[in-house]
């Protein structure tokens, strides 16, 4: 009954409802004047992040993201770029993550990361409506929205209101401001509508610049929809000698936990030190996209099955 | 001790003192952050069940759980006694620990003792166990072998099972102990 061959019959109508969210974010992408990119998926050196683990090819690493390279053109004098296709975060594997995934990012140079939100708000919006017919989504036993006004929730607010904690604080002690927005978060953000938590300590912004009215803040944003994460957005970092000291303080928590090395990425930072223009851009999870569109409850279901 | 990582379903982990059973597993990494390991969680010793989430740096308890083999012996007030298949040692379990089990009881039948810390907390029935049915209204006239309704029906001790309408007083019946539901005629009374 469960051969490999049935797994994927039963899943030919969530593939090809995938296929059609597909086309109708790139239909949205394109009449927005945005250039669809393709970048290196095999990279020399990854965008060091903190706590996430990109697998090995021969002497390259596979991308966890396509950021530096994005960024890189940003660089080069492209404006509005996006790009589809799958990035690699080795061990991850739950009901809304995947060790192979496919990330849709995009970048507006000239813009500020709540232009966009307005830009994000279009996006999800029309897609919703293309493939639906309306911007209600059932997903997990919730209605949601999307027509809605979006809540915005300072992250320091959300923290104090929902788990009366300081995040600031939290953000002190490694894995204690991820567990309470986890657990005590998360949990409590609205869920008839799409929930926006606005302006992270500035250590979890790695590539975002600092609010200019309270530099302990980043300019970073996250979108939840039925309480599932599904974009992050920068107003991007610019300053190469600041991007320079966090790879550095990057590889000494990498180093103090055990984690792999990775070389610095030289190229990205000498595009940056030519100059790059004020910027923002988004990363989103597609396949959580599709999830939350088609109403399944788990990346899982609208995905290639992982072979194991 | 266990870390993190070695979390998954299924897995018994030790937490302030009691034994607890995996029941559900997720992982997840909110915003680029440290993964976190979501667990639903349920106490072997007293049934009740609660949601822990675990960070990388964690260590959890791993529980001095051990299995073996006992017979059921006798009931002693709210107490029944199981006796050691090697040692022979008679050892009590309450009624409140073993819940429904108690209506499966056979006398001399092979079971599993699960000891925590030396104490034994649980007991795992063989799977399936035959009774005879005592109590059952007669099926209507016309009722098949293959049909799917169901009627209540009673076994000797008074727990009530639903049966096929086929069953009748006298009747030999497997019982799933795992579920305590009707699983089928060993043979007409």
């Amino acid at each position: 009954m469960n051969s490999r061959k049935n797994i994927l019959s039963a899943k030919i109508d969530a593939l090809t409802y995938r296929a059609k969210v597909l086309s109708s974010v790139r239909r949205y992408f394109d009449h927005s004047d945005f250039v669809e990119v393709e970048t290196p998926v095999a990279v020399l050196a990854p965008a060091a992040e903190e706590y996430i683990e990109c697998p090995r090819a021969g002497d390259f690493f596979l991308r966890s993201s396509p950021e530096l390279q994005m960024k890189r053109l940003l660089c080069a004098g492209m404006e509005k770029i996006y790009q589809i296709g799958p990035c690699f975060r080795a061990g991850e594997n739950g009901r809304l993550h995947r060790s192979e995934f496919s990330m849709l990012e995009w970048y507006m140079a000239g813009s500020s990361y709540m232009d966009l939100l307005d830009f994000t708000r279009g996006m999800v919006r029309t897609v919703a409506h293309e493939l639906n017919g309306s911007g209600i989504l059932h997903f997990r036993g919730q209605t949601v929205d999307l027509d809605a006004d979006w809540e915005i929730i300072p992250v320091r607010e959300a923290f104090r209101k929902f788990a009366g904690e300081s995040a600031d604080k939290l953000a002190e002690e490694e894995g204690l401001f991820e567990l309470v927005l986890t657990d005590r978060v998360e949990p409590n953000l609205p869920k008839d509508r799409p929930c926006v938590m606005i302006d992270y300590p500035i250590r979890f912004g790695a590539f975002a610049r600092a609010k200019q009215e309270d530099p302990t803040l980043a300019e970073r944003w996250e979108l939840y929809i039925g309480g599932v994460e599904l974009s992050n957005t920068y107003g991007e970092l610019c300053d190469p000698q600041i991007q320079r000291q966090r790879f550095h303080d990057f590889a000494e928590t990498r180093k103090r936990n055990n984690l792999a090395e990775y070389p610095e990425p030289t190229a990205f930072l000498e595009a940056m030190d030519e100059g790059m223009r004020d910027s923002a851009g988004s990363a989103m999870g597609f396949d959580r996209l599709v999830m939350l569109l088609a109403g399944a409850d788990t990346i899982q279901d609208v995905s290639f099955p992982q072979d194991s | 001790m266990y870390s993190a990582a070695d979390l998954k379903k299924g897995l018994k982990i030790e937490i302030d003192g009691d034994p607890y059973v995996i029941t559900d597993f997720d992982f997840c990494k909110p915003g680029k952050g440290t993964a976190l390991y979501r667990c639903k969680l349920k106490n072997m010793v007293t049934g009740s069940t609660m949601d822990r989430t675990f960070r990388p740096v964690d260590k959890v308890g791993r529980p001095d759980l051990e299995e073996r083999e006992m017979y059921y012996s006798y009931a002693d007030g709210d107490s029944y006694i199981f006796s050691d298949a090697e040692t022979y040692e008679e050892i009590p379990i309450s009624a409140e620990m073993l819940g429904e089990k108690t209506y499966f009881l056979i006398e001399n039948s092979l079971c599993n003792g699960l000891f925590f810390n030396g104490k034994l907390i649980d007991i795992t029935l063989p799977t399936f166990i035959e009774k005879t049915i005592t109590e059952t209204e007669p099926g209507v006239r016309g009722d098949t072998a293959s049909s799917n309704v169901m009627k209540p029906a009673k076994i000797d001790n008074g727990y009530e099972i639903m049966v096929p309408l086929f069953i009748n007083i006298g009747d030999v019946v497997k019982i799933d102990t795992r579920t305590g539901a009707y699983a089928e005629r060993v043979s007409k009374g």
